[in-house]
């Protein structure tokens, strides 16, 4: 039988919504047993969010006072101390689980399956390669424990409504004092986050500056939805880097990606395969946007976002 | 101090890769080779902390075929000090790379290891944070700025919720994002001046590590096409077709 743990992602004492999607991922594998670990100073809360994910059997806590943010070299040997009673061990494919997992994985000894967006057996995966132009079936030894981390973008998020007991674990292990936390500077401010929104708008190089790149923001804020770039208009300092989308951004599955003044290269493609419906707003009618878009329209986006606001405000 | 970089020969970033008709593998015979654009990065970052004075030394590795002697090849081009090839016909995983460069490290005993952060073919993710776990040293991974002062690094890092900042004691693995810089070309003149710079091959099976190949590839496909939708010839149409879907 499997027995699954998750390594609980959260910030500011809130469980992160990736936490539920490995959930529904886990659940994807027979007869397993769930379990969620939470490292936090004071982990209480988050506990008790993550022990209504339904399908948790047990959430387990430890806190400590290095715990504070989640450094990767102090996480890892928390997670090293329980691993050997699962038969998986699994982060979310975030930076956070990113940056974790194969540290996990390396002092096991054993493989990492990135980026898993399909269960076939417990031991068998689907995960993309070549910014996702190719979907490949992995199979790890069986017998041997798996570490993986969960594309989000393909598993719902699991559903509340349970009640899974709570459980402290002692740990006995000296945290690292080589890496330490110096800041965070967090952007996004209120707009829907860009990872959960329903309806994302993103924006590309075609705005051709930071001021212009606010039609895009007031776009979005009437329809109350997230904001996203593609990655020249990251780089051109047109948006912060944390709304970049795509295969080294964030890989996203709004309802609804409205996609202005952007090329659509395969790697800003490989973040938005998931899409519900996808729009694509260009002034080039030869786009490879519009190869993937459901509703094509070309025009210049500074007429058609303007008129679009105005019809919809 | 000594900078390790690693350059993987992958496909180049502009060829669209297709999945053979029978599933078999991905059809890359004969396509432009490259070197990973993110370890280019790396590369960048450790020329500029030797030109800033704060590294002496900057060495390329490449684990891969024959063939990656190219990659070493415009590595040293671009400004590094000496390559090593390890030598590979079989395709490796990024434990065995992990595994590989940790031997490199025992015996050329750099401060600091700039990675890729990840590779454009298997788009793993997994080297660096690998590698500095069988290390025990910190890992500070999609760096988009790395200052080195003395024996520490600090480093900004590209994380979902906007950029955190990490203090590292040196030796340290480093993985870099895209916007920590811009490579240099080559020049023709660099390619000239590379050709008498040292160049070291040793057989992967020369340096006694345990494979880490766990995984096997069982199929290739493609990935699910979308259905090509409608374009629309006016804003409102663009509201119609919305409202149709049930979006608005
Ligand atoms: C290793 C690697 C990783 C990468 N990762 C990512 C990633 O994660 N995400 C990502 O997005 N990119 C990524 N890229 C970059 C990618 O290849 C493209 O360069 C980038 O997506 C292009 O951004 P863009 O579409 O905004 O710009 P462009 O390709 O320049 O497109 C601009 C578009 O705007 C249109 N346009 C111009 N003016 C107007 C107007 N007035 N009205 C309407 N349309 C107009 C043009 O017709 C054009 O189609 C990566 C590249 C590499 C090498």
């Amino acid at each position: 039988m499997s027995k699954i743990l998750i390594i609980a992602e959260h910030l500011n004492g809130k469980l992160n919504p990736a936490t539920a999607k490995c959930v529904s991922c886990a659940s994807k594998i027979a007869g397993a047993e769930i379990h969620v670990l939470v490292l936090a100073t004071d982990p209480a809360a988050i506990a008790a969010e993550a022990a209504q994910i339904a399908g948790v059997a047990k959430v387990l806590t430890h806190a400590h006072a290095a715990n504070g943010n989640a450094l990767a070299a102090v996480y890892a040997p928390q997670v090293l101390a329980l691993a050997s009673g699962y038969s998986h061990v699994l982060g979310p494919s975030t930076t956070f689980g990113k940056d974790l997992m194969p540290r996990i994985a390396a002092k096991l000894g054993v493989s990492q399956v990135s980026d898993v967006m399909a269960v076939e057996d417990s031991h068998t995966f689907k995960r993309p390669i070549y910014a996702g132009n190719a979907i490949v079936t992995v199979k790890a030894p069986a017998g041997q424990l798996v570490v993986a981390t969960v594309r989000t973008a393909s598993f719902p998020a699991a559903p509340g409504g349970g009640s899974a007991p709570v459980e402290s674990v002692s740990i006995d292990f000296a945290a690292p004092t080589h890496t330490r936390f110096v800041g965070l500077e967090q952007g996004g401010g209120d707009r829907p986050d860009l990872q959960t929104a329903r309806v994302v708008v993103s924006g590309g190089r075609a705005l051709g500056s930071a001021d212009a790149f606010k039609l895009i923001y007031d776009f979005a804020d009437q329809l109350k939805a997230g904001v996203g770039a593609s990655r020249a208009a990251v780089d051109a300092g047109y948006a912060p880097n944390d709304m970049q989308v795509g295969q080294t951004g964030k890989i996203i599955a709004p309802e609804l990606y409205i996609a202005v003044g952007i090329s659509g290269a395969i790697q800003h493609l490989t973040g938005i395969k998931d899409a519900g419906t996808i729009v694509a707003i260009n002034k080039d009618a030869e786009a490879p946007i519009f190869e993937v878009a459901d509703i094509g329209l070309v025009g210049d986006l500074f007429k058609v976002v303007p008129e679009l606001m105005q019809a919809l405000g | 101090m000594k900078i390790l970089v690693g350059l993987k020969r992958v496909v180049d970033y502009t060829v669209r890769v297709q999945v053979k008709p029978d599933g078999s593998g991905v059809a890359i015979d004969g396509v432009k080779m490259s070197v990973n654009p993110f370890d280019e990065i790396a590369l960048e970052e450790a020329l500029r902390l030797r030109e800033a004075g704060k590294a002496t030394e900057v060495v390329v590795v490449s684990i891969g075929p024959q063939l990656a002697m190219q990659q070493i090849d415009s590595g040293l081009a671009m400004g590094a000090n000496r390559g090593i090839l390890v030598k590979t016909e079989q395709p490796i995983q990024p434990l065995t790379a992990a595994r590989v460069f940790q031997k490199l490290v025992e015996k050329e005993q750099p401060g600091l290891v700039l990675l890729g952060k990840q590779a454009i073919d298997d788009d793993a993710n997994q080297t660096a944070q690998m590698l500095a776990a069988l290390l025990d040293r910190p890992q500070a991974t999609f760096a988009s700025k790395v200052e080195v002062d003395g024996n520490v690094a600090r480093v900004t890092r590209e994380v979902d919720v906007g950029l955190e900042t990490l203090e590292v004691d040196l030796p340290a693995v480093v993985s870099v994002d895209l916007r920590l810089n811009t490579p240099r070309f080559i020049k023709l003149p660099d390619i000239m001046k590379a050709k008498s710079k040292p160049r070291e091959t040793l057989e992967l099976a020369s340096l006694g590590v345990e494979s880490g190949d766990h995984l096997v590839t069982t199929h290739y496909a493609p990935p699910p096409k979308r259905q090509k939708g409608v374009v629309v010839k006016d804003v409102p149409e663009l509201i119609g077709a919305l409202k149709a879907k049930g979006l608005l």
